[in-house]
């Protein structure tokens, strides 16, 4: 069953007078459990393309169906609830927010769901740990390395229990010791069951997954 | 649900206020001094109105007071030698408003004389004031113990007084004041009554008209006091004597009502130009205290209210202009939340929040401050000060709509940044 679908997608940016055609005509679906790796040089619109999977962008033309919903129609608000709801981001610059402790920066999806502070925190202290990091929960981002901030962000990220997790060059500032760890994290989810999205361009990274997706000059090769 | 958010975003304001402890005091120095300074007008606003109204309720508002004033141009008293000057209302006076104005209803002619007092060894320094006996009728005035003068101690000029309570306490400790002797000057009264506690005020409300201090008066027949202490008062003024002779120095009038004030006072004053070629008297119309206090505090209000409104705008502008920086600075937390989930109002209500907190913690430290100000006004300007809680009530929500009125803009900024853009933001 594909949970996520686009047909004829295009992303056109305007500067000033001239317009950028960054993704061109891209129709792609991804079923559940799925585990895609996006490939392509640097300026392909790899995250430009994550980002309109992830609804933090609409299409300037095609559409997109997340869990049978057509968001290219949607406001900004149903985009966010989206986010919220169905939405797991992962980022080359872990963005945890930097004066929250670990323990609050999982909350913070979870608060946007409106879920009790008891809520919040019991199911914050059960991803802690899972992604190994109990002792650590009280720290800031400031005194974490940077394989246990992106631990912590992929803890977030399962926070709201997704339909996909997105993730951007996720162990693109990791040496590859730290990097196998991630990527050793992102297969234990897949085979839970999760289905996992990954812009890299690194092909060992990319080897991890079930299937290869290649961006070019706005269009796809896979 | 939706409270126990409030309540997270209040902590998350506050958690990142103090992270920028001294930026966060002093953007609020604005709203501090903003909302000192409104409660500080309220307060001394509303003190000089209870002054005129507690100065109306002791004079008497349908009352006029006739005070003698000695001439300004007495300066033909040539130094060295003894010289009488002669001013001041007189019996004739007292006579012909009561005869000849229509809508008086009362006359209380007043003779006040400062004389030591004695019972025993006791001494007192107070003033007699010698009177008629429906004095009391029109003062609001009343005996406590005892009875007041009657027109047979008129009649017989007789030797008796009536002490005012602050008197009969400094005289006669513990001792029952009715019926003992009391010496005035030279001669012994009997006490025969003691009047009801009453203090004076010291309104200063733009008039320097002060009410009488009447506990410390002691009340003797006119015509006692006129035969005793005769008309010439001697003062011992550097090196040469200074003698005055003065008939009245007060005359108190009853108005049948308190509508026909104004116009009464207008007659008499006519009334008495017409027999005094100097001028040596004046009128005090108690309602007319009521305008000046208005006067004053329209005064302070225009004063404190422009300071107030100055430094709320400042202490808004520096609100707004600090939430901006912070904004900016936050920009790729704004991102990260929007991406996690946070709607536009979300945002916009966690930077409304931290607003908000900024200024109402101004507020209250505002609060604080009003509240000791005018504690030092009252102290050192001797000025009444009313605090009244609903001040300071309105005083803290004007400094948390500020926060919610300067804050507005940069929430929305934050709100409506591109999640994208906000998330590439270095
Ligand atoms: N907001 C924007 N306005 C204009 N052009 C944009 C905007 N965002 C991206 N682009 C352009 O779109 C193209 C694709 O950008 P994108 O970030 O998707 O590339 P990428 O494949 O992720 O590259 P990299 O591997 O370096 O991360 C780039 O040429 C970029 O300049
Ligand atoms: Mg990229």
């Amino acid at each position: 069953m594909n949970i996520a679908e686009v047909r004829n997608l295009k992303k056109t940016y305007l500067l000033g007078e001239t317009s950028v055609e960054v993704l061109k005509d891209i129709s792609l679906s991804f079923e559940e459990g799925d585990y895609a790796a996006i490939m392509g040089p640097s300026g392909s619109g790899k995250s430009t393309l994550l980002n309109l999977l992830g609804c933090l962008d609409r299409p300037s033309a095609g559409t997109y169906l997340l869990g049978g919903i057509d968001i290219s129609r949607l406001s900004d608000d149903a985009l966010s609830e989206i986010r919220s709801e169905r939405i797991g981001f992962v980022f080359q610059s872990y963005n945890l927010i930097s004066q929250l402790s670990v323990i609050e920066n999982i909350e913070v999806p979870l608060f946007y769901q409106g879920r009790s502070p008891q809520e919040c925190h019991r199911r914050s202290l059960e991803l802690v740990e899972m992604v190994g990091l109990g002792q650590r929960a009280k720290h800031r981002q400031g005194e974490l390395s940077g394989g246990e901030r992106q631990r912590v962000a992929i803890a977030r990220a399962l926070a709201n229990d997704p339909l996909i997790i997105l993730a951007d060059e996720p162990t693109g500032n990791l040496d590859s010791a730290r990097g196998k760890e991630i990527l050793n994290l992102m297969d234990m989810l897949n085979r839970q069951g999760k289905t996992i999205i990954m812009v890299t361009h690194e092909d060992k990274v990319a080897a991890r997954a079930k299937r290869i997706v290649r961006l070019k000059d706005g269009y796809l090769e896979e | 649900m939706v409270s126990f958010r409030i309540v997270r975003m209040i902590k998350l304001g506050i958690k990142s206020l103090i992270l920028h402890k001294l930026r966060s005091a002093l953007t609020v120095l604005g709203i501090i001094f903003g909302v000192s300074s409104v409660i500080a007008m309220l307060s001394i606003g509303e003190g000089a109105s209870w002054e005129a109204q507690k100065m109306i309720r002791i004079l008497g508002s349908s009352n006029i007071i006739i005070k003698s004033v000695k001439p300004p141009d007495n300066k033909n008293a040539s130094t060295g030698r003894t010289f009488v000057v002669e001013y001041g209302l007189t019996y004739d006076d007292a006579k012909r408003i009561a005869s000849t104005i229509p809508s008086v209803k009362a006359v209380v002619p007043m003779r006040n004389i400062r004389q030591d007092m004695r019972y025993r060894h006791r001494l007192a320094e107070g003033q007699v004031i010698g009177t008629v006996p429906w004095y009391p009728d029109i003062s609001n005035f009343r005996v406590s113990r005892g009875r007041f003068l009657t027109f047979t101690d008129m009649h017989k000029s007789a030797n008796v007084c009536v002490l005012g309570a602050g008197i009969a306490k400094k005289l006669f400790a513990y001792e029952d004041p009715l019926g003992k002797e009391i010496k005035i000057g030279s001669d012994y009264y009997r006490v025969v009554g003691i009047m009801q506690n009453r203090g004076g005020t010291n309104a200063r409300g733009g008039s320097n008209i002060t009410v009488d201090e009447y506990n410390f008066n002691v009340y003797i027949p006119l015509t006692t006091a006129r035969r005793r202490f005769g008309e010439l008062i001697v003062r011992r003024q550097s090196g040469s004597f200074n003698m005055e002779r003065i008939q009245l120095h007060q005359i108190n009038v009853r108005v049948a009502s308190p509508e026909l004030v104004p116009a009464t006072a207008k007659v008499i004053q006519n009334l008495l130009e017409r027999f005094h070629k100097k001028k040596d008297f004046k009128l005090i119309i108690p309602l007319e205290l009521l305008r000046q206090a208005e006067q004053t505090k329209r005064i302070f209000n225009v004063v404190l209210g422009s300071i107030a409104a100055i430094s709320l705008l400042v202490g808004g502008i520096g609100i707004m202009n600090i939430m901006l920086a912070s904004v900016t600075e936050r920009t790729r937390e704004i991102g990260i939340r929007r991406a996690l989930g946070a709607k536009k109002k979300d945002i916009v209500t966690q930077f409304l929040v931290e607003t908000v907190v900024l200024s109402a913690g101004g507020g209250l430290l505002g609060v604080v401050f009003g509240v000791t100000i005018p504690f030092l006004v009252s102290h050192f300007a001797k000025m009444k000060t009313i605090i009244t809680p609903w001040s300071l009530i309105l005083a803290f929500s004007i400094s948390a709509a500020i926060g919610i009125i300067f804050g507005l803009y940069p929430a929305r900024k934050a709100a409506n940044m591109d999640p994208i853009e906000a998330l590439r933001h270095e």
